[in-house]
């Protein structure tokens, strides 16, 4: 497995993985994301710490993440993005839709506070 | 002529592409000064009012044809001659893509085996759209990948061959990839002629012609483009805006992926906006009418989804990702519905289901998610009168069809554009719009197969030429944000160029009201006309034949002249899709002659130019009769209209050739591939 996922308390997974998201890899992160959420963990958080680089291939596979998740009616946050990554969101006016968290806490705070509103 | 060209000229080839370029730049100036004395003169002195609408109307003709020298004129004054191209990228990884629809298995194999040998290490898949066997047995046979659209795309727009390539995209991992179509034939070292313009890293797009090896060299259906793969694509490369012409073409995977990203996130916003819009006014309506229904239950469920959509747009307006908005939304909307009954919202889902112009056959998400793209059935969903509990469930279906993705679509992000059936110049213009370089490499590298019937020609240039209306009605250059205004004026140039139908009605039309009618649009002394408008004319074919040195371009200039009907229908009928959204009707251009058509069948297609051709040549006869006989004494007028329609005679008399062309049976390379 390219993607190590970690299940929360509160119903909240965080997927982790290291290294380049890049073309090379796209399909298989897509892919081992769509099984993620099929087996139950529909809110995730895709923390990019441990992510050297992304490139727009790597961008497609998370809004096919964030399609699949919303499709099972849950959502798909990131965290955690270095500056190249920021970068790239920037260009791709990606951040206008996937918000880049700071922290892992962050990320997990938009879910519950927006389902207590 | 041409011994004497070689012993004038100088040896060396770069100071020969010097002097022709400078030479090219002081005719077009002189063209574009003559030709603004010219129209000067024609606006001040010379416009008869006794016969204003031709003489308006040729007026008009002229200065739509000045704009257009301004436009052929700025595309020749940076012509880009590049020469030998850089050695390869080393150790980059390239998928070539085949694009096929319903094509011969036998056409298909020897592109197929092409692509397979060219000697750069890559992978060849084979994309078929028409998902036959024999093509996937053709593909396994020879050792190519073969792909076909996925299950996601089950039920979905297909977006003809952008879409097959968004498909492709999405299978496949290369850094680059070369897109063929089907019958394009790649000689062995296109990569290597073509990969090293990526050193780059701001190059996208490296264009190369398209050529026809089933042409006669007198090309009667004019389908090799000289002028076009030539000094106009090396004009627009100076000016970094070479089209991508959707074929024999290198691009490179991480640009098209950017700019399908970029794309979606614009869609969407837009998208999210007009839902909520729409959501807004449907809400109040409802309040009103809720006042008088007594059900505190709709009432709360009202107010709850107004806040929620005040909300949602105060959110999206302050610039919160449109994912939070969307996930708030979709909470606060489901929070709102569950007080309702189970079995009322069963019974207004299905009211909400017959909303007129919403497809009965497709599930309803997938209806109202196509519905945002048009205003026309929004507003419809608006006005029409419904109890409050019904615009709560449409409320609700809307905002939750505007989700981070479109329902309607296979896959979100869509690299190559498919907004117009020419996908080609709009993705190229995208990518200009995000600041990426385009080269044109002006070397043949692949060789296809050109209609060899004209309805096959007449078919493919209005598919192009409907493309490309649709393309500056959709997202035009001259307003696109990102664009450099050289790159605006290259792409409008095409568009213009397009627009020549009803202005030829005009040039054509003048001369039969002159000779028939007496109506005389141009009023001036002879000899003054004369002096005005020839050198203008001299320089305008002096540019044409520096431009086009060694190039066949005749033929290409009188199709453009004579497929006036074609150019008036494409726009019309491109309109009509654009704002009216009636079906362009979407042809893959045949590649085997469409056999059993008689003379009097290919005559019929070129109705209107064989009516024009008899107009034209009644009025001439009429207008020297009339001169011989002694009615008509001024003789320059006369002479000079009759010369006119020799001209166009000779412009239009082309079609006559082309439905007259039956291609040999043995230059049919299926033949010759089948032993």
């Amino acid at each position: 497995m390219t993607l190590q996922s970690e299940p929360g308390d509160d119903g909240v997974t965080i997927v982790r993985m290291d290294g380049r998201l890049d073309l090379l890899i796209a399909a298989e992160v897509k892919q081992q994301l769509a099984e993620l959420i099929a087996s139950g963990h529909r809110r995730l958080i895709f923390d990019l710490d441990r992510v050297s680089v992304v490139d727009s291939s790597g961008l497609g596979a998370l809004i096919s993440g964030l399609k699949a998740a919303r499709q099972a009616g849950g959502d798909l946050r990131i965290a955690r993005a270095n500056n190249q990554v920021r970068t790239l969101l920037s260009l791709t006016m990606l951040e206008r839709v996937l918000r880049p968290y700071e922290t892992l806490e962050e990320a997990r705070a938009g879910y519950s506070q927006i389902v207590a509103d | 002529m041409n011994r004497l060209v070689q012993t004038v000229l100088p040896a060396d080839p770069d100071l020969r592409t010097e002097l022709r370029l400078g030479l090219l730049r002081v005719l077009v100036a002189a063209n574009l000064l003559l030709g603004f004395l010219y129209l000067s003169w024609r606006y001040t002195a010379t416009i008869n009012w006794a016969a204003w609408p031709i003489a308006i109307g040729l007026v008009i003709a002229e200065t739509y044809s000045y704009i257009d020298a301004w436009l052929f004129g700025l595309t020749l004054w940076r012509l880009k001659q590049r020469g030998e191209p850089p050695p390869p990228l080393p150790n980059v990884t390239v998928d070539v893509f085949i694009t096929c629809y319903n094509e011969p298995v036998e056409i298909v194999r020897e592109t197929a085996i092409a692509a397979r040998d060219i000697r750069y290490p890559h992978r060849t898949y084979l994309l078929d759209d028409g998902n036959s066997p024999a093509m996937h047995a053709m593909a396994k046979e020879i050792g190519i990948g073969y792909l076909v659209r996925t299950e996601e795309w089950k039920g979905k727009q297909r977006h003809a061959k952008a879409g097959n390539l968004n498909n492709a995209l999405c299978q496949t991992n290369g850094e680059f990839l070369l897109v063929l179509d089907a019958d394009q034939i790649p000689s062995p070292d296109i990569l290597d002629r073509t990969l090293g313009y990526f050193a780059d890293e701001r190059v996208a797009l490296v264009q190369t012609p398209q050529w026809f090896y089933n042409v006669p060299p007198d090309d009667p259906l004019g389908s090799q483009a000289p002028l076009f793969y030539g000094p106009i694509m090396q004009g627009k490369d100076g000016w970094n805006a070479a089209f991508f012409c959707g074929s024999n073409a290198v691009l490179r995977r991480e640009a098209l992926m950017q700019i399908g990203i970029a794309n979606y996130v614009r869609d969407l916003e837009l998208r999210v906006q007009r839902a909520l819009r729409t959501a807004d006014t449907l809400l109040r309506h409802a309040a009103r009418q809720a006042q008088t229904v007594e059900n505190g239950g709709v009432q709360a469920a009202i107010a709850h989804l107004q806040a929620a959509v005040r909300t949602s747009r105060r959110m999206l307006r302050e610039g919160r990702p449109i994912q939070e908005v969307t996930w708030y939304f979709q909470q606060r909307a489901a929070a709102a519905a569950r007080p309702l009954v189970a079995e009322d919202l069963a019974r207004l889902r299905a009211e909400v289901a017959t909303i007129p112009g919403l497809d009965e056959d497709e599930d309803l998400t997938t209806n109202l998610s196509r519905s945002l793209d048009d205003e026309a059935i929004l507003h419809e969903l608006t006005i029409r009168e419904r109890s409050p509990l019904a615009a709560i469930a449409t409320v609700r279906e809307l905002l939750l069809a505007v989700d981070v993705d479109r329902a309607d679509e296979a896959q979100p992000v869509m690299p190559l554009a498919t907004i117009s059936v020419t996908e080609d110049m709009a993705t190229a213009m995208r990518l200009h719009a995000a600041h990426w370089r385009s080269v044109y490499h002006d070397e043949i590298l692949a060789r296809g197969l050109a209609p060899e019937d004209l309805r096959s020609a007449l078919q493919q240039r209005l598919r192009w030429a409907q493309g490309t209306i649709q393309v500056m009605l959709r997202e035009n250059p001259l307003i696109t944000p990102g664009l450099h205004w050289g790159q605006r004026l290259m792409y409008f140039a095409t568009m213009w160029s397009y627009l020549a139908g009803f202005f030829v009605v005009i040039y054509l039309s003048a001369p039969i009201f002159y000779l028939i009618f007496g109506m005389l649009p141009v009023r001036a002394q002879a000899e003054e006309f004369f002096w005005q408008l020839v050198p203008y004319l001299i320089t305008n074919e002096l540019v044409f034949a520096i431009a086009g040195w060694k190039r066949a371009t005749w033929r290409g200039r009188q199709y453009s002249l004579a497929l006036f009907p074609l150019w008036i229908q494409a726009v019309i009928s491109a309109i009509g899709n654009v704002y009216a959204g009636r079906p362009l009707g979407f042809v893959v251009t045949p590649k085997v002659r469409q056999g059993g058509m008689h003379l009097w069948g290919q005559l019929r297609l070129v109705r209107i130019q064989v009516i024009t051709m008899a107009l034209l040549t009644l009025s001439a006869i009429w207008g020297l009769t009339r001169l011989a006989l002694g009615v008509q004494t001024d003789g320059i007028p006369t002479l000079v209209n009759v010369f006119w329609i020799g001209y166009d005679l000779l412009m239009l008399s082309v079609v006559i050739d082309a439905a007259l062309y039956q291609p040999e049976e043995q230059e049919q390379p299926i033949a010759a591939v089948a032993t």
